[in-house]
Order: structure tokens, then sequence, then C-alpha cells
């Protein structure tokens, strides 16, 4: 027993609801001493939360100003304009970053590359949770290995699958893809699909899995059949987690560098996400800060909304993806 | 001004071409799959009739077959495109880093020679070694403490935001916002980066940090950014988790009259452990495939290349298959391991509950 602590006994009951601390964490924090874990907590939350400000405040002030003097001199002489926000997505000339266009492509690019996952998740998840057939703990077990093969070991032979189509001992299964311009948004489409399945199925079939058996049996029972379970009872109840995959698969491609340097790189301007660009624009013009400020916020934006509108889902899917293993 | 929705008429058809395509092919598959066993339904109700009107026995267990149809239906499009994109990839790949750069010949394991032998590449080995030990350790504990820390305090939920919002952000995006803090400007003009600021407020000279290869500084700058990402979803997780511990062990360990320090070490670390475990192995795996902080803050360059990088260049830069490939595979293999611990664990955690 140390001194710190009183006995039981003498620590007066307080109301239910009241602030006594009930979780082992907020005991120790409790106990440490307050004002120094406020400290502690103060300086990770600064730490965490000044650069991005920073860039935000930046990307406001004039040209002139973010290139010659810090951005905390704002505070003293404060000088706000949108010309930086302007010139970056609607500007003209080739050096601008014309992120406008770039923002489209972002959005055509993601769109259908989280539709097509959410699907083709959710149709594999409830044939493996539901379904009765032979070998189906297999392919699971497959599906979930599958994880571990990171994205770089695929590319080359995708990009052969595309450019070249398949061929066999000599003899073209396939014909090559061949495509160009815009069409190679299909490319991209159909490569952020193929690597978003082993996660879509993982993380939906523990949901599916544990919807509850009497459900079902009761829906086999007045006839219905796997397609009308999975229309009219499966979809409405998994929405959460299926919305939690979405938030996922959303961030994941829109702030994807890798797979759009690959696939979509061969349409330029027309094909390009704005994070290969903003890539492009860090590397060449690395001091063009007004342009890299404000690019980079509007790079943030839909995420940003995305993710502070929707927090509750996108915790939910970590949580079922990450502690329920 | 010069920018023309009207020029943008052609993504948006692709687009729309794209969700129509969805559509036709999610709701066809749907259709087709609810409307022909509904048929053989029906014609076996009709054979079965038949044949119970002329009193054959009917066979035990018919309709599993019929079951694995459907589920083949389900899973075709998943499994399909596994098989294009993953497995047949990865197959080929193992293939061409046994063979030359443009994979026309077998070299054996030259590439692997290569790899391990060559200075530069000895060096991207080593700077992803310290990737993988410093990001999940600082991460992880940086998240934890900050749960702690924040735990049933006031305005909880906007503090846990303010870490957690960098995950939103893509790698680019977060590394032009250090990009910015590592800014440098010689010592006779203003900063207009923080961390030089700082320096300078302390009376000390500017640095040009990304170029600072000694004590492997710039690589260790570049590690910030992703604990920077990543402590968000470690304090996620471990929060969870910490509030899913039982109020009445805690109860119970401060009657026996537990301090701060022993209720950390021997009531929540414990009961969170499975929970750091995943945490740890997550982060881990995502830093062996870390490729954007580096390419966009320094393009590899100043020793500060990791194998994922290192890759891509081999691969789609110098046109060395056969060097990108064995690159690709050994990180592979360096994932195995990990994964494997990992099985086990949840197994272990699954016995035990």
């Amino acid at each position: 027993m140390t001194t710190t602590n009183p006995p039981a006994a003498a620590v007066p009951v307080t109301k239910a609801g009241g602030d006594r601390p009930s979780t082992a964490a907020g005991r120790v924090r409790k106990k440490l001493s307050s004002p120094l874990a406020t400290g502690i907590a103060l300086v990770i939350a600064l730490f965490w939360s000044v650069p991005t400000f920073g860039l935000l405040i930046s990307s406001f002030r004039p040209e002139n100003e973010i290139k010659t003097s810090g951005w905390w001199t704002f505070f003293t002489d404060p000088q706000l304009t949108l010309s930086n926000y302007d010139e970056v997505l609607f500007g003209g000339s080739a050096s601008s970053g014309q992120l406008a266009g770039y923002f489209i492509n972002s959005l055509v690019i993601t769109i259908p590359a989280v539709l097509f996952p959410m699907a083709i998740c959710a149709l594999a998840a409830y044939a493996l949770a539901w379904i009765d057939f032979r070998g189906r703990d297999w392919i699971y077990i497959l599906i979930f290995a599958l994880q571990i093969v990171p994205l770089q070991m695929a590319l080359v032979p995708l990009l052969r699958f595309f450019s070249q189509g398949v061929e066999l001992f000599g003899v073209q299964l396939l014909p090559a893809w061949g495509l160009s311009g815009e069409e190679l948004f299909i490319q991209v489409w159909f490569a952020h699909t193929c690597f978003a399945i082993p996660f879509g199925v993982y993380l939906l079939h523990n949901f599916i899995s544990e919807l509850p058996r009497d459900v079902m049996e009761a829906a086999r029972v007045d006839g219905a059949n796997h397609p009308k379970i999975f229309r009219t009872i499966v979809l409405p109840l998994i929405t959460p987690v299926l919305a939690s995959f979405g938030i996922f698969q959303f961030l994941w491609v829109w702030n994807d560098l890798l797979v759009a340097l690959i696939f979509a790189s061969g349409g330029g301007r027309d094909t390009n996400p704005m994070t290969v660009r903003l890539a492009e624009l860090a590397g060449t013009r690395g001091n063009e800060w007004q342009r890299l400020t404000s690019g980079a916020f509007v790079s943030m934006i839909v995420p940003l909304i995305v993710f502070l509108s929707l927090q509750r889902y996108f915790v939910r899917g970590l949580l079922a993806g990450s502690v329920k293993g | 001004m010069n920018f023309d929705l009207a020029d943008q008429a052609d993504k948006f058809v692709m687009l729309l071409g794209g969700l129509v395509a969805f559509v036709v092919l999610v709701g066809g598959l749907l259709l087709v799959l609810d409307v022909i066993p509904t048929r053989l339904a029906t014609r076996r109700e009709a054979r079965l009739a038949a044949a119970a009107d002329a009193g054959v026995p009917i066979a035990a267990g018919a309709g599993r077959g019929r079951e694995g149809w459907l589920a083949a239906g389900f899973l075709a499009p998943a499994l399909l495109l596994l098989a294009i994109g993953l497995i047949f990839p990865a197959v080929r790949t193992t293939i061409l880093s046994f063979m030359n750069r443009d994979s026309s010949a077998f070299v054996g394991f030259d590439n692997y020679t290569w790899m391990f032998g060559q200075p530069d590449i000895q060096a991207v080995l080593l700077n992803t070694l310290i990737w993988v030990l410093v990001v999940p350790t600082l991460a992880t504990t940086i998240g934890l403490i900050y749960a702690i820390l924040v735990d049933k305090a006031r305005g909880e939920a906007v503090a846990k935001a303010l870490i957690f919002l960098p995950m939103s952000i893509s790698f680019v995006g977060a590394s032009i916002i250090w990009k910015f803090v590592y800014a440098y400007r010689s010592g006779e003009q203003d900063q207009i980066g923080l961390l030089n600021q700082i320096v300078v407020w302390f009376g000390g000279e500017p640095q040009q940090w990304l170029l600072g290869q000694g004590y492997k500084l710039n690589t260790l700058l570049l590690i910030v950014i992703m604990i920077w990402i990543q402590a968000g979803f470690a304090m996620v997780i471990l929060s969870a988790a910490i509030k899913a511990i039982p109020a009445e062990i805690v109860e119970a360990a401060r009657i026996d009259g537990t301090n701060a320090w022993q209720m950390f070490w021997r009531i929540t670390l414990p009961a969170i452990r499975p929970a750091v475990i995943v945490v740890v192995v997550t982060i881990t795996i995502a830093t062996l495939k870390v490729f954007d902080i580096v390419r966009t803050m320094t393009n590899g360059n100043y020793e500060t290349s990791v194998i994922a990088n290192e890759m891509y260049n081999q691969s789609f830069r110098y046109g060395e298959t056969g060097h990108g490939s064995a690159l690709a595979v050994f990180l592979f293999v360096l994932v195995i391991p990990i994964v494997i611990f990992q099985i086990r664990n949840i197994r272990k955690q699954r016995s035990e509950a």
C-alpha cells in the first residue's frame, strides 16, 4: 500500500455518471500528476496539428509573403488571398497545376473503384458465410492469405496483362487490351478492384458470418433463395460495415499514388489523379510554395469531408477489421 | 481562367460507362443466379413429383451440388479478379526475379546476389530496417500514451480527432505538409520552415534537413511523417481496447491499492496485449510497403530510398524487371513471418476465449 492511495472506504461514493473514472486508463491518468499528463497530451496534440495548420494558413497568403516569411508572421501581419487556389486549380500555364482537371480524374477513378469492390466483396463474403459447399473454408483462407501479397509483386505482370494479353506457349489466349487516353481509367478501376478484394472479403465476412442464424433459416423456410436473401435481408443488415469498407476503399483509392503512377500515367493530364500531379509539382517545383500548399489542400478536402462526416463508420470498420481479428 | 467543363466531357462519359457496367454486371449476376435455380427447382420438383408417383425412392442430399453452383456464381467475380490481379502476377513476379532484365533468359540467383552485393542496395535494405524498427514502436507508443491521457477527459472526441485526422490525408499530401516544416533558407534570410525557425530562435544555424545523412538524420525525418500518420490508427484501436477492460478488474486492483504505474503494467497492458499486437503488425506491414513518402520528399536521393521505392525505380524507370522483381519477392518474404505470427496469435486468442 502506498500513501497516495486512500483505502477504498475513504473514497467518497459518487453518484452514477459522476466523473470517477471507471476504466483502467482513466484511473492511470487520474493518478498521474494531472498537470504533467495534460502537458504531455497538449504537446502531442500540438505537434500533430501545427504542421497542417501552418500549411492551411500558408495556402491563403500571397505568393510573395509565403516565400519570404514564415506562416506564423500571419498573426502579426494578416494578409489573405484566394489567388493561390485560383491559380492552382484553373491557371493556364503548364506549370500552374491545373488541378481542376486532375480533381475530376480523381473522382472518375474513385467512384467505380469503390463501388465494384463493395459489390463483389459483399457477394463473395455472403457465399463464404452462408452457402454450404465443399471447400469453402479453404477458399476463405486463401483469400485471407492473399492480403499479404504486396502490391509491388503484382504490378509488372498486371501491366503486361493489359498491354500484351495472355500468351501461353506461343498461343494468344486473351488479346491485349490496348487502352489509351481516357480508356486507361478502366485499367485503374480493374487494378484497384483486384487489390481491394482480400481485405474487403475479410472485413465483410467477419460481420456477415455473425448475422443471426434464425433470420436466415426463417427466410429459407419461407422459400427465399440465396440471391433473394442477399438482396432483401443481408444487404440492409450489413449497410454499416459496408459503409465502413466503402470509406476505407475511398480513402485508399483517393490517396493512392503507386497504382495511379503505373496504370494511369499513360494518359497524362487526361487520366492522372491529383496525387500524381502533386508529387510531380513537389518534385519539379519544390519551391513554388503557393502552388504546393494550396494544391495539397485541394487534394485533402474531399477525404477530410468524408472522414469528418463518416468518422463513426470508419472507426467501426477499423475495429471490426483489427480487434476482432 | 483556363478551365472548361466541356473539355472534361470524355471523362464523364467514361465514368458513366463505368457505372452502367457496374449496374449491368452486378444486377445481371444476381438476376441470373435468381432465375436459373428457380427454373431448375421447378423442373426438379416436377421430376420428384413424377418419381413419387412412380414409387421410386428419392436420393438424399441431392441439394448440395446445386448450392455449390450457386456459390460459384457468387464467388466467381472475386476469384476471377484475384487470379488475374494477384495470384497469377505473384507467381509471375517470382519467376521474373530469376530472369534477366528484359526477361529473355534465366539467370538463377543473379538478381538476388546483386541485391545483397550492391552497396547502394545494401543502404536501401538498411533504411527499410530502420523504418520497420522505428515506425511501429514509436507510433504504437505515442498512440497508447495519448489514448490513456485523453481517456475520459473533457473533449475526448475532439482531442482524438486531432491525432486521427492525418489518417485521411494522402501520403503525398502529408509529405507536402512536412516538406514545408523542413523547408530551408540560408541564414541571412527569414526562415519559412517551422523547424529551422525554431532552430534560429534558439540561436542555431538553419539546416538542410533532407540532405543530412549523418546518423541517418534525413531518413529519420521521413520516418516522422509515417509516425505522424499512423499514430492515430494505433490510438483508435488501443483506446477501444482500453475501454473494453472490465470495470470490476480495475476496481479490484484499486481496492488492493495498486498505484498508477502498477496499474498500467499489471492491468492495462496485459489486458490490451492482443490489440497492441494487431496494431504493431498492421503498422509494420504498412511501413514495409511505404513508397509515396520517400518518393515525394527526396525521390530516394541522399540515401533515403527504401525497398518499395527502389522496386519502382528498377522496374519502371530503369527497365530492370529482374532486379525489381527480386526486390518485390524479398518484400513478400519479409511480410510472411509477420503474418504467420499474427495468425498464430489470433488462433491462440480464439482457443483461450
